[in-house]
Parts: structure tokens; C-alpha cells; sequence
């Protein structure tokens, strides 16, 4: 099947006085239409530069982003506003990605405005009012402030507002990762239930792998800017063919009483993705590493079907 | 078994600003023994934060204020004592570990300083000597002894948190306060710190109560725990009994909300409804208005806690099989 989107050795790189920051480092993956690919990962993996480059929110340093059949990056900026109406995003905070000073009703319906989407005033309230109704947010909070409503209401503003040009693709940034259990629970249920409705197309970046499971079709395991492994949710939870996705789900605390069950810990922590040397970027923390791992890059290669690993020992683990 | 190192019996404590009362601990008992480990959840604003500030006499002023009952430790009053004897305890024989590791460490002063001031004004000693202890409990908490005189900003957040964790260790506290030490690091660096927490318990016989909202947390510490819910203690009772087989409303309807690792779920059963406004709480059973099973006296009747097999709970389903 012909993915909706289509990513191609993306690359990031920050310049740093000291050296070059390797946000994203060739990084590749298809989504295809009405699915989820999950990126996870730990802080300063790259998967919120992977997705907002995607958008070109920032400009990528190399690479190709295939939306469709035409290519992202090499759109026009008048090409890239229309793009963008079907290629949204739900951030993270819903504390800092909203407009203190616009009421609810005018966030939801500035994209509205801009693209031209409405004939009049009446046409947009209600437009804006359906939508609310959408992501179930009250009627009466049409004229509320951000600032009057909680974190769950805010990211189903943040929803609304994404939601308002008919996109086809969403990125959702940690859509959940500011609020609470039950109301994360809520968000999710409501996620799921529009991609349903709408045939949406979701890249969905966190770093809680029990709502990676839980929303993904694919997952993507990131770690200092390269994807180390790739698999369809269920089966990367029932095996993992990188070191690395396998002390990151066992380093989650589990719901049972008495702890882990594994008590090997990960030790030490993410070396620095300035000026990386080629060669395996988990090495230095690997049980497993061996001469061979350093030295040049690892591509992602499929270990076993439907299931891509970075580790020259994947085969081991099948 | 003699009485307990803590006691708190109905603890209320409230804010009080311009416009409103915020009730944010609304008559809360627990009772720990020496060496046992509480974990305290709940979701934003249920009171846990507000508990620990109170044992601590670290409310805010003038707003906060413990309104009614009593918190004992070691069989002295706390919530009675002047600050000059507050003083002595606090940081000495009960210690707090505060959620964000980047500001709970002074920028300005190196780690080493820092653990060791703690030394100098608890037990006196010279700045040598809390120098060489500060050493030790670097080491203890896994970071070479050579960083002592390193900066804070020089520390990733996972040793920032170490840090923080040896300035708390540093007087041997009796009872600690870890209050969500976790919820601003990674799950690999989250589980190395985690261990750290349960073996130095361990191995120090501190008692400890870990404030979380993650309830994975608290299962890899924690004996016993209390679920939270607008500053009251819905359920209360041995870790493996309410994990095992939750009593209450609200908290089978948190274990639902949760994504499961072991099942594969089209959808969460999320709990209806938001967290109630503290300043507003509603009346009966402040879970009622969410509650799948509310009776109708559940709008009238604020719920005694009750016994039942084994552990405490605040539901007026129990109080009438009782």
C-alpha cells in the first residue's frame, strides 16, 4: 500500500560554537493512511525534531519528507500553507501552546480565517461550535480564556484547532504527557475515537511506552537522533531485537506489587550527540557491545519479517 | 508493636487567599511504623504535596494553615512545635526529597557545600570533617567523590536527583519524604534512581513515605500504600491488597485509566468528569459526582472510613455492608 507519508534519511543538525548537535540522524519510516506509527524515546532522542521537521516547523538539513507523492521540503512557502491545512499538530503543553489572550472559540477558528474556509461570521461560529462539540468541550465555554479551563480542556482546544482544516495527518507531540491519569485516559479514548471517525493518520511521539502500545500500530524506538528499532507494537512488546528497547521496557515500573522482575538496571546515561563518533550510539551503555559496533554506522535492517533492528546481534535475540 | 512513628489523626489544612478557601487536606489518618514505606497517590490536587508540607511545618505563609488534628512524630507534636525546635528536626531526623532536582540544588554553591551545610548545622561539625562526610554520601548514592566541588548545571538530571538525594540522606533521617523524586527523569534513569531510593531504605531502616502520581512507582517501593482524591484517603491498606483487588470507586477507575503493557485495550475506561474545584468541594462523597455506582445518598452523606477486609476505606457502599 502507498504510505500517506514517507520520510528519507531526515536529518537535523544544530550548530553549536563547539561542534555539530546530531538532533536527527538519518532517520527513515512510512506511515500508511489511517494508521499510527509511535516514535518513543527518552529526552533529547530527536523525536520531537523528527516530527517538527516533518512539518517543517523547523528546516530539516537534509532528507526527504513525502507527503502524498510530493516532496515537503521542496514546497514553495505559498505550497507549504496549503500543506500545512492537511498536516497538523497537537503539542505538548496545553498550558504554553495556547493564546492567553484569544477566547476558545477564536483559537479554534483562526485557521479557519486564514485559509478562507468560511463565507461569514455565522458560517464560522458554527463551524467552530461543531468542533467543539467534536472533542466535547461545553457549549458555554465558547467565550472562556485558556487560562479558566484545565489541562484536559486546553489539549481538547489544542485538538480542535488541529482538527479544523480536515487534516489528514497529525502529529501529536506528547499529547498527554501534562496531564493526569484519568484525564490522559480520556484524550487517548478520544484520539482513537476521531481517527476512527476521520480515517486520520497520526505520528505520535512520547515517551511512555504503556501509551505508545496502546495507540500505535508501529512503533519506532529512537535513541541519540537514529531510529534503533522498528516493529508492529504488539510483537516489540513480546520481543525486542535492540539492547536498548529491551532495558526500556523493562525499566517500566510495573502495575505489581514487589517491583521488576528483571533487576538488571540500564547503567550510566545518554553520551553527548555533539560530533557523535560512527559506530553504534548505544554502545557504551551495551551488555552486548562488541569491537565490531563501533567504528561505522548502523543502519536499520530487517532482522526477522516486518521487524527492523540496528544491532549487528539482532539475529541472537530472535 | 509499640505506637507509631507518625501519626496524623484527621488532618485538615487549608489556604486561605483573597477570594476563595482552598481546602486542600480535608481530615486525613495515617500511622506508620518505623522502617515501613508509604506511598502516597493521587492525580494534581488531591493534597498529597500539602500533606508532606504540613508534617515538615513548611506550609506557606501567611495562606497556609493546618485548621484541625494533630501530626505526631516520635510522640512529640509537630504541628504544635515553634519553629526553633522545628528546625532541629526538620532536615535532621525527617528529610525531604522534592520533585524537581534542578531547583532544589543552589546554582551558585558546589554539591559538595551543599551536602555538607546540613552536617555543619545539624551536628556541628567542623567543615572538614562535613566535607569528608559529604564525600561518603556522594559515593553512597553512586557519583565519584572527585565531583564534590563540581556546580550543579555540571550534573545531568538523573545526578542532580542523586544529589539531592545524599543532602536528604546526609543527618540519617528517621522518616523521609520523597515527594514524586522521579516524574522529572527518564524511565531508564527513573529506575536506576528508584532502586537507589529502595536499597538505601533499606539499608538505613528509614521510614519513608514516596509521594507519586504513578502508581508503577509506588508498587516497585512501596508496602503499604493510601489513594488520595481532594485532600481525603479514599483507600488505604497493604500495597499487594489494593493493587490486587482495588475497593474503591475511584481507585478501580484509576487503575483503568491506565495503557496495560500485559493486554492489548480498544479503549481506557477513563473516569468521567474533572478533579474537583478545592475551593468548591461537592457535598457527601467529594468522589460522587464522577462515581459509576453513586447512590443517591452519596450526595448527602459524607462517608466514615470504614474496615474492610484488612484495609480503610471512605465509601458509603462499605460503611452500609459493614
Amino acid at each position: 500500500m502507498e504510505p500517506l507519508l514517507e520520510v528519507r534519511h531526515l536529518k537535523k543538525y544544530f550548530h553549536a560554537g563547539y561542534g555539530t548537535l546530531h538532533a536527527v540522524d538519518d532517520v527513515s519510516f512510512r506511515i500508511p493512511k489511517g494508521s499510527t506509527l509511535g516514535l518513543v524515546g527518552e529526552s533529547g532522542c530527536g523525536k520531537t525534531t523528527t516530527g517538527r521537521s516533518i512539518l517543517r516547523l523547523i528546516e530539516p538539513t537534509a532528507g526527504e519528507v513525502i507527503f502524498k507523492g510530493r516532496n515537503v521540503l521542496h514546497a514553495s512557502p505559498a505550497e507549504l500553507r496549503s500543506l500545512r491545512a492537511e498536516m497538523q499538530i497537537i503539542f505538548q503543553d496545553p498550558y504554553s501552546s495556547l493564546n492567553p489572550r484569544m477566547t476558545v472559540s477564536q483559537i479554534i477558528g483562526e485557521p479557519l480565517w486564514i485559509h478562507r474556509r468560511v463565507k461569514d461570521k455565522r458560517e464560522l461560529e458554527r463551524k467552530v461550535r461543531e468542533l467543539m462539540e467534536k472533542v466535547e468541550l461545553a457549549d458555554r465555554l465558547y467565550g472562556a480564556y485558556p487560562h479558566e479551563l484545565d489541562g484536559g480542556r486546553r489539549q481538547r482546544i489544542g485538538i480542535a484547532r488541529a482538527l479544523s482544516l480536515h487534516p489528514q495527518f497529525i502529529v501529536c507531540d506528547e499529547p498527554v504527557s501534562a496531564l493526569d491519569v484519568s484525564v490522559q485516559a480520556q484524550i487517548l479514548n478520544l484520539l482513537k475515537d476521531l481517527q476512527e471517525e476521520l480515517g486520520l493518520t497520526y505520528l505520535f511521539i512520547t515517551h511512555d511506552m504503556s501509551v505508545v502500545k496502546h495507540m500505535s500500530n508501529t512503533i519506532a524506538v529512537m535513541y541519540l537522533g537514529q531510529i534503533v528499532e522498528m516493529a508492529p507494537a504488539e510483537a516489540l512488546f513480546q520481543k525486542q531485537l535492540h539492547p536498548y528497547t529491551q532495558a526500556l521496557i523493562s525499566a517500566i515500573p510495573l502495575l505489581e506489587p514487589g517491583g521488576w522482575k528483571d533487576e538488571k538496571a540500564l547503567k550510566g546515561e545518554l553520551s553527548s550527540p555533539i560530533d557523535p563518533a560512527p559506530g553504534c550510539r548505544f554502545a557504551p551503555r551495551c551488555p552486548l557491545a562488541m569491537e565490531q559496533c563501533l567504528g561505522q554506522d548502523l543502519p536499520l535492517v530487517e532482522s526477522a519479517p516486518g521487524r527492523f533492528s540496528s544491532c549487528l546481534r539482532a539475529k541472537e535475540m530472535i | 508493636m509499640g505506637r507509631p512513628q507518625l501519626s496524623i489523626q484527621d488532618l485538615r489544612v487549608e489556604y486561605h487567599t483573597d477570594e476563595e478557601v482552598v481546602h486542600a487536606v480535608n481530615g486525613i489518618s495515617l500511622d506508620l511504623e518505623e522502617g515501613e514505606s508509604l506511598g502516597l497517590v493521587g492525580e494534581t490536587g488531591a493534597g498529597k504535596t500539602t500533606t508532606a508540607l504540613s508534617i515538615l511545618g513548611l506550609l506557606p505563609k501567611p495562606n497556609g494553615k493546618i485548621t484541625g488534628g494533630s501530626i505526631f512524630f516520635e510522640g512529640k507534636e509537630l504541628s504544635k512545635m515553634g519553629e526553633e525546635e522545628m528546625r532541629k528536626i526538620r532536615g535532621n531526623r525527617i528529610s525531604m526529597i522534592f520533585q524537581d532536582p534542578m531547583t532544589s540544588l543552589n546554582p551558585i554553591f558546589p554539591v559538595g557545600e551543599q551536602i555538607a551545610e546540613a552536617l555543619e548545622v545539624h551536628f556541628s561539625l567542623s567543615r572538614e570533617s562535613a566535607e569528608g562526610r559529604a564525600a561518603e554520601l556522594l559515593e553512597l548514592v553512586g557519583i565519584p567523590r572527585n565531583r564534590m566541588k563540581e556546580y550543579p548545571h555540571q550534573f545531568s538530571g538523573g545526578m542532580k536527583q542523586r544529589v539531592v538525594i545524599a543532602m536528604a540522606l546526609a543527618c540519617n533521617p528517621k522518616l523521609l519524604l520523597a515527594d514524586e523524586p522521579t516524574t522529572a527523569l527518564d524511565v531508564t534513569i527513573q529506575a536506576q534512581v528508584l532502586r537507589m531510593i529502595r536499597d538505601l531504605k533499606r539499608r538505613m531502616q528509614t521510614t519513608l513515605i514516596l509521594i507519586s502520581h504513578d502508581l508503577g512507582v509506588v508498587a516497585q517501593i512501596c508496602s503499604t500504600v493510601a489513594i488520595m482524591y481532594a485532600g481525603k484517603i479514599m483507600e488505604y491498606g497493604k500495597l499487594e491488597d489494593v493493587f490486587r483487588n482495588p475497593l474503591h470507586p475511584y481507585t478501580e477507575g484509576l487503575f483503568a485509566s491506565i495503557p496495560r503493557l500485559d493486554r492489548s485495550q480498544r479503549r481506557l475506561s477513563s473516569i468521567p468528569g474533572l478533579i474537583p474545584d478545592p475551593s468548591n468541594l461537592p457535598s457527601g462523597c467529594v468522589f460522587h459526582p464522577r462515581c459509576p455506582y453513586r447512590m443517591d445518598s452519596c450526595s448527602q452523606v459524607v462517608p466514615r472510613t470504614t474496615e474492610w477486609k484488612g484495609r480503610k476505606v471512605q465509601c458509603l457502599k462499605y460503611q452500609e455492608l459493614s
